[in-house]
This record gives structure tokens, sequence and C-alpha cells, in this order.
């Protein structure tokens, strides 16, 4: 693990800032030897970086190739604190250390190099996310409407409908006379042929046929009745 | 290998046959740099000045005020610029041109009381204020060109700020430049008609020179 993975490590990029003065009150002593040690690391990160910089301005490959890779995890913070994740943090990296590229010789040395990474890595992860936000969504093709809108999946509320549809058919046949709803329930619902209905009922196939046709009739006219009142 | 693995060829391609790179110079000498051309440019334009109408025209105050507020304006936008052009900066630098250039308009604007103040005053008629207009375009072109050049050295991360305010720099320069060739006295419509050629060319940098900026720094 590079030196910067360490030093950032449980560091939020924004909330960097060196600790010059010492901190003490109102701290326990384990949390401010916790936030000093932290605070001298960033120190030693940010002049470690600034050196590197240095010598890599004056064209020392092996200080650049260093720097480049203790940069990542620094710019995948500020990264993720302005918003971008997953593979966006990746492409953002790659953004800032081109830019860094071109731009190494407006950093001074004299200076702290963190605030002029962060600059940068910033503002990549801004023309990111804007260009990511300016990319049309599926929802607004109209294609995808086309192609996805009636997959065979319910609508919403469907299910509630089918199942209130189902409750009254089921009322209005227990309302039927004894004949007729055996009609019903043998051919209609479980499906079973005449002679089958025949046998299980004890009626004849004629007889079954006349209560089915008067069953459906009456059916017909309870449900429409309870549809002109709203009930399906 | 690092958490970003993908990226390590990149980070190899960018280190192989590193070249050294010479340091851009602290903001406000580049800025000093360029607000030394107006000098430069004002020599170069004397032979043809009206020095004689000049001087006399600065015998009025709020003039002689408008045109310092002019050259303060331009140095100011110029330091603004460059040093927002550097990453890290802090943006509150754009500030810096604001109080001259409400001393440059204030003064300005006093130019619309001119005919109730001063009667005995040059007026212009509109082939002059097209002169003007022309002259403020002409003269604030090179200047433009040449802070957009200087300014894509370094890598704005706002480049449109960072023009705007080079079209302002460039806009205050060719104002202090006109001076000497002003064959009249600031008016409501003069006044008017400058701050079309400051607005053309604060706008026309802050979009023209804010697309070089950005490809300037993101390679495109």
């Amino acid at each position: 693990m590079s030196f910067a993975s360490t030093a950032f490590a449980g560091f939020g990029s924004d909330s960097y800032r060196p600790a010059t003065k010492p901190l003490s009150i109102g701290l326990g002593a384990s949390r401010v030897s916790g936030l000093e040690r932290h605070g001298r690391s960033a120190i030693v990160l940010e002049e470690t970086l600034s050196a590197t910089m240095a010598a890599a301005q004056a064209g020392d490959a092996e200080a650049y190739r260093r720097l480049l890779r203790d940069c990542m995890p620094v710019i995948a913070a500020a990264a993720r604190a302005k918003g971008a994740r997953g593979d966006a943090v990746e492409d953002v990296v790659q953004e800032t250390l081109l830019t860094m590229h071109r731009a190494r010789a407006s950093y001074d040395p004299a200076r702290p190099f963190l605030p002029w990474l962060r600059a940068i890595a910033q503002r990549r992860t801004i023309d990111l996310l804007r260009c990511q936000s300016r990319r049309p969504k599926e929802v607004d093709d109209p294609i995808a409407y086309e192609a996805h809108a009636d997959d065979g999946l319910p609508e919403a509320g469907q299910g509630l409908m089918t199942r209130e549809r189902e409750a009254r058919l089921a009322q209005a046949i227990a309302t039927l006379p004894k004949g007729q709803r055996q009609a019903v329930e043998q051919l209609g619902l479980r499906e079973n042929s005449l002679a089958e209905a025949s046998v299980l009922t004890g009626r004849s196939t004629g007889a079954l046929k006349v209560n089915l046709h008067r069953a459906l009739k009456t059916l017909r006219a309870a449900l429409a009745q309870d549809r002109k009142d709203g009930h399906v | 290998m690092s958490e970003f693995g993908r990226l390590d060829s990149l980070v190899d391609h960018l280190a192989t046959d590193l070249e050294p790179v010479r340091r851009l110079p602290a903001p406000s000498l580049r800025a000093l740099a360029w607000f030394c051309l107006l000098p430069g440019l004002g020599l170069l334009l004397m032979p043809f000045a009206d020095w004689h109408a000049m001087a006399e025209r600065l015998h009025v105050p709020d003039l002689c005020v408008a045109a310092v507020g002019a050259v303060l304006t331009a140095l100011c936008a110029a330091i603004a610029a460059f040093q927002t052009s550097v990453p890290g900066r802090s943006q509150v630098w754009a500030l810096l041109p604001l109080p001259p250039l409400a001393l440059w308009i204030g003064a300005s604007s006093l130019g619309c009381l001119r005919a109730w103040i001063a009667p005995d005053s040059n007026i212009a008629d509109g082939a002059e204020m097209r002169g003007c207009l022309y002259f403020l375009l002409g003269a604030s072109l090179p200047l433009s060109v040449l802070i957009v050049l200087m300014l894509r050295r370094a890598a704005p991360m706002r480049p449109n700020l960072t023009a705007a305010l080079a079209g302002l720099a460039a806009a205050g320069a060719a104002a202090a430049l006109l001076v000497p060739f002003h064959p009249h006295d600031a008016t409501a419509s003069d006044l008017a008609m400058h701050a079309i050629a400051v607005g053309l060319i604060i706008g026309l940098n802050g979009l023209a020179g804010g697309r070089l900026l950005d490809r300037g720094v993101s390679g495109g």
C-alpha cells in the first residue's frame, strides 16, 4: 500500500486540514493523540507530495510515477466527496491524472500541493457528473416505452380488481339454486365433461345443460347489475 | 498494483519520457507582464493622439477619474484572471476588479449629467461614437488574444469566469487607450456605446476564450 493510501485511511479529502495547533480542550487523551497523529501524517503527506512534484517538474520520471500512484487515493476521496460512485470514481481519477500532467507547470512548490490537486479533482468530478446527467435516460426513450411497456406484467391495482371481481362472482354463484350452482361448479369452474358432471351430481346431461344455461343467464344479469352499481 | 489497476498503464505512459517543465511565474507577475503591453501599445499610437485636446479634457475631474478607473480595472481584472487560472487559488480573486470597476462606471456615469453641468461640452455625433466602438473593439482584440494565450499555459478550473475577467481586463485597457483619442466629452449616449463595447468584449471573451481555455485544460 502506498504512503498516501496509509495516510488517507479514514480521511475524507474535504476534511483534511493540516493540524498546526495542538488540540486540547474537550477531547479525551486518546482522541487528541489520534487526531494529532492524523494531522502529522497529513502534513508529512503534503510535504512528500510537494517535493515529489517538484522533482517531477524537473523531469524525474520515477518520482512522477510514484506521485501519480500516491495521488490516486486522494483524487478518489475528493471524487467520492463530490458524489461520484462506482466506475465514475475511476474515470475521475483518470481524467484528473491527465489534467495534472498537462497542468504540472502551474504548480508552485512553495505552496501546498493538496489544494492544487484537489481543485483539479473536484473540477473533473463536476465535469463528469454534469456529463452523466446530460445523457438521456432510458425512461425518456420512446423506443424503450414501446419495447418494455407491455411485458405481460400486471398494471398497478390490477390484482385488487381481479380479487374483487372473483369475490362478487363467488357471491353470485352462491345465491343460485342448487341445480344451477352444481352445473356451474362442475362444468364451468372445474371444467369437467358432461358425462363426468353427470356421474358426480347424479343428474342427466340434459338437465345439466339446461341448469348451466339458466345459471349463466342469472349470473350475467346479477353481474350486469353490479357493474351498473359500480361494484365491479 | 494499486486500487485502480486499469490506470497503471496510464501512469507508465505519462511517466515514460517525461520532459522537464518550466514553472510558470507567479500569477501577479504574469498579470503585470501582460499589463506592460498597455503602455507599449500607447507608445505605438502616440503619434496619432490629440494631446492638446486630451490635456483639456483631463481637466474635467470625472473624465480623469474614469480614465484612472479604467486603468486600475484592467490591472486588477488581469491579476484576478491569472490568479483564477491556477488550480487551488481562491475564486474570491474574481472580486478584486469590482472596486475600480465601480470607480470607472461611477465616474463615467457623471457624463450623463454633462449637458446640464457643462453646457459648453463637445458632444459626440453618431459617426464619432461608432469610431469609439470600433476603436474599443479593435484595441481589445490583440489584448484579449494575448491574455487568453497566456492564461492557456495555466489550468483554469472555471474557464468562463477566467475568460470573462480577461475580457474585462482587455476592455479596461482599451478604454484607457481610448483617452488620448477621444474626440469628444462623455455623454449618456457615449457612455451607452462604451458599455455596449465593454459588454461585447467581456461576452465574446467569456464564450470564445472560455472554450479555448477549457480545451487547453481538458485536452479537447
